[in-house]
């Protein structure tokens, strides 16, 4: 307790689901979800595997604390080699399915093979089987989700799938669950639809148990009683993560026109103003209310409704219902990212990820990419099937994120991501991405400790893999970041094995999180121990990484950034400073300054 | 003064905590399955929804039930079942014109919100206040308050 202590083993070659044993030293030494995983994954795959071949592995995982009453303990992950990437993954994902996991009695689903023809599994408490997908095989996520719950006369089945994307190769397809929510990044839903998995459904009802209750019971109303009134909170639930937009804009570290501009002409169409003002064609804001994923007392996913007269969806009811609203990520991506500034049609995209299981970030950059091959010239109408590909298109946005979903001409292009669409083409230089992940919605030029966070970042370039707001906010020079993005590194990996939410850590520390864990789990759990355990779990990550194949040539950012000073806001003038930064962060690492952990590392973090 | 669960569904964010909290109460585990509140997602209409027992004053379960397992609890006025009693006919399912009554496979009883001898785990667990216990004779002050604001008074000086 509170790990349920066993595991599912599903061969999707040979058809075959058993259940484990979970290694109880293991989750001592890697808590869970992300950390737990990842330790399966190294320890039992090799990783110069071929990411969409049957020798990759991919793990569903719960945290310790998915299931439970903590607030916001309902984050999963999927751990994979990334499609994207080709180095480790790890893909967090909210919503209901992680908990019904939990609760049906499983820490961890490892898949292993490749089924000779699609299938889903079902999961429902101790029994799971695999069953021939059929005609779910080519659904949309809103489609099959109501589609297997029918067919199984279960309207309480959770389920993770993915969408036409994953099943079409996209190299940045997302698993979907409940709807919008996503475990996003680096491309996990294409490993899942190499595989011929099309969904995985679950109907727990065995319950989790903590084990001590009373004293978990006052450490998650203790743990409350800081989260809920916290001004971070406030934020979350009025705007969700919308009102960054603002922030990075004034800050000159809003990425748009493919990081051409770190500012953006069009914000006040983009911002989170724009999402709560009435439009003008029927008087209503594009956002609707909020919402929370399973247990969480935040609340703040964005759901909206697009305007039924925009023409992306105006003889499309199904697009006029409540559905997943724009976030900041998704906003920048299809908004100051691609140059356009129509939000109802920002949104139409948002909703076609949602449908179809699409990381938005890794689509409007990819996208913005091609907008700059298009303008000079590398690729014409004759590459995009005769769409003007122009920066600030909002016609354009919309048909191409279709094309992508659907695989169709120019989209089959889109869906080999930035780093692969701009090598195809002879324009490297203008793919926004490390290790092949695009941006986030952060210039590292006005933002130079998240420049190196996505340098370092063992997934590729990622903004939720270390904390560097409030100290690039406070100062735009470039050092004395090593220390911080090193230190805040562990302290996600710790917070991304608990199964709570990242936004919850804007207002606990681990301090405030390691009595909940402590109180659910066997073991001593405090913060300096969660802090081993994040810095282990980045050492693991990190030698999978070498292990596979990566190097310190690939610790590293676009040119643009490194060459090409911002143009304007305060960080004018400057790049990104990566070459002061890096060897010092390999030495707070306790790395050779090729970037691989020293003996005495891995033996200080027991690796 | 008796108290009675009022639900504001326009405050729910679909959160769960009640479940959570219910669940644990009532069995000791999270297992939202054993919910006596259950939550409600209308994912077009944006619109989420908890729903349990109201404590009809003249409860259908009650009446129907053939070994008079359910009775009133004096205090709160919760209709409680006595598990002791209970065997399980499942007619009190049928009886409840609102579903909230149901039968538990693993205890062979039926399971119903209880009111938590008067201090519900669902309102405590409630992050929005879209679930609170509030004075029986009065859950619709809130919403006579809110609309009272919007009544025009007339010019002030």
């Amino acid at each position: 307790m509170s790990w349920q202590g066993k595991i599912l083993r599903v061969n999707l070659t040979k058809g075959t689901c058993s259940p484990e044993p979970l290694n109880m030293e293991w989750a001592q030494d890697y808590l869970g979800q992300r950390g737990l995983a990842s330790k399966y994954l190294a320890e039992e795959m090799d990783p110069k595997a071929d990411a969409l071949g049957p020798d990759n592995k991919m793990i569903f995982a719960t945290g310790p604390l998915t299931g439970t009453g903590a607030a916001t303990g309902g984050r999963w992950s999927v751990v994979t080699k990334g499609a994207l990437t080709n180095a480790i993954a790890d893909s967090n994902s909210g919503g209901y399915f992680g908990a019904e996991l939990k609760l049906a009695g499983w820490d961890l689903v490892i898949f292993e093979g490749r089924a000779k023809s699609p299938v889903y599994l079902l999961i429902e408490d101790d029994d799971a089987q695999l069953i021939p997908a059929g005609d779910f095989w080519g659904m949309s996520v809103w489609d099959l989700e109501p589609a297997i719950r029918q067919k199984h006369g279960d309207p309480m089945l959770k389920i993770a799938s993915i969408g036409r994307a994953g099943e079409n190769g996209v190299m940045f397809a997302c698993v979907m669950n409940d709807l919008d929510r996503a475990a996003g990044r680096s491309g996990v839903g294409a490993v899942m639809g190499s595989k011929n998995l099309k969904a995985v459904a679950v109907r727990g009802t065995k319950g989790v148990a903590v084990n001590d209750p009373a004293a978990f019971m006052e450490a998650i109303r203790v743990g409350r009683e800081k989260l809920d009134p916290s001004p971070a909170t406030k934020f979350f639930t009025d705007g969700g993560t919308m009102p960054m937009m603002d922030t990075t804009h004034t800050r000159g570290s809003l990425p748009a026109y493919n990081c051409r501009e770190v500012q953006f002409d069009g914000i006040e169409s983009v911002n989170v103003a724009q999402m709560k003002r009435p439009r003008q064609t029927d008087g209503r804001p594009n956002l609707l209310t909020n919402k929370g994923c399973f247990a969480c007392t935040i609340g703040c996913g964005r759901v909206s409704k697009l305007d039924p007269t925009h023409f992306s969806a105006k003889d499309e009811p199904r697009y006029h219902g409540a559905q997943g609203g724009l976030e900041y990520e998704s906003a920048f991506a299809f908004g100051p990212m691609a140059g356009v500034t129509d939000f109802e049609a920002m949104t139409y995209a948002n909703y076609i990820c949602n449908e179809q299981g699409m990381d938005p970030i890794s689509l409007g950059v990819t996208i913005a990419a091609a907008m700059e091959l298009y303008e000079t010239g590398a690729i014409s109408g004759k590459e995009t099937g005769g769409i003007e590909l122009k920066f600030g298109s909002a016609e354009a946005l919309v048909k191409v994120v279709e094309m992508t979903a659907s695989g169709e001409g120019f989209g089959k292009d889109i869906g080999l991501g930035s780093k692969r669409l701009c090598e195809k083409y002879g324009h490297p230089e203008f793919s926004m991405t490390v290790k092949g992940q695009e941006f986030p919605a952060y210039d590292p030029r006005g933002m130079q400790g998240m420049g190196l966070g996505y340098a370092t970042s063992s997934r590729g370039a990622c903004h939720m893999r270390a904390k560097a707001w409030a100290d690039d906010f406070a100062r735009v020079t470039p050092d004395s970041k090593a220390e911080l993005i090193k230190a805040t590194q562990d302290e996600v990996a710790a917070i991304d094995s608990s199964g709570i939410c990242f936004f919850a850590t804007n207002t606990w520390t681990l301090d405030d999180l390691a009595p909940q864990i402590d109180a659910a789990c066997v073991g001593d759990w405090t913060a300096a121990k969660m802090m081993e355990v994040g810095e282990r779990i980045y050492n693991l990550e990190r030698t999978f990484n070498l292990r596979a194949g990566l190097t310190k040539a690939d610790d590293t950012l676009p040119q643009r950034i490194l060459k090409e000073a911002a143009k304007s806001g305060p960080a004018k003038g400057m790049v990104n400073e990566l070459d002061k930064m890096l060897p010092e962060y390999y030495e707070c690492r306790g790395w050779t300054q090729d970037g691989v952990p020293t003996n005495e590392t891995l033996k200080r973090v027991a690796l | 003064m008796q108290k009675a669960l009022h639900i504001d569904a326009g405050k729910c964010t679909n959160c769960m905590q009640c479940e959570l909290a219910c669940s644990f109460q009532a069995e000791g585990v999270f297992n939202p399955a054993k919910s006596r509140i259950k939550v409600f997602s209308f994912h077009e209409q944006g619109r989420y929804v908890p729903y349990t027992c109201t404590q009809c004053a003249e409860a259908w379960c009650m009446s129907a039930c053939p070994v008079d397992a359910i009775s009133v609890d004096v205090l709160s006025g919760a209709k409680i079942v006595a598990n002791d009693l209970c065997v399980g006919c499942k007619v009190c399912t049928i009886a409840c014109p609102f579903g909230t009554v149901n039968y538990n496979h693993d205890t062979g009883k039926v399971i119903k919100c209880d009111l938590c001898d008067g201090d519900p785990a669902c309102a405590k667990a409630c992050p929005t206040g879209a679930i609170t216990y509030v004075d029986a004779n009065w859950t619709g002050y809130d919403k006579m308050r809110a609309w009272a604001g919007r009544t025009d008074a007339g010019a002030q000086a």
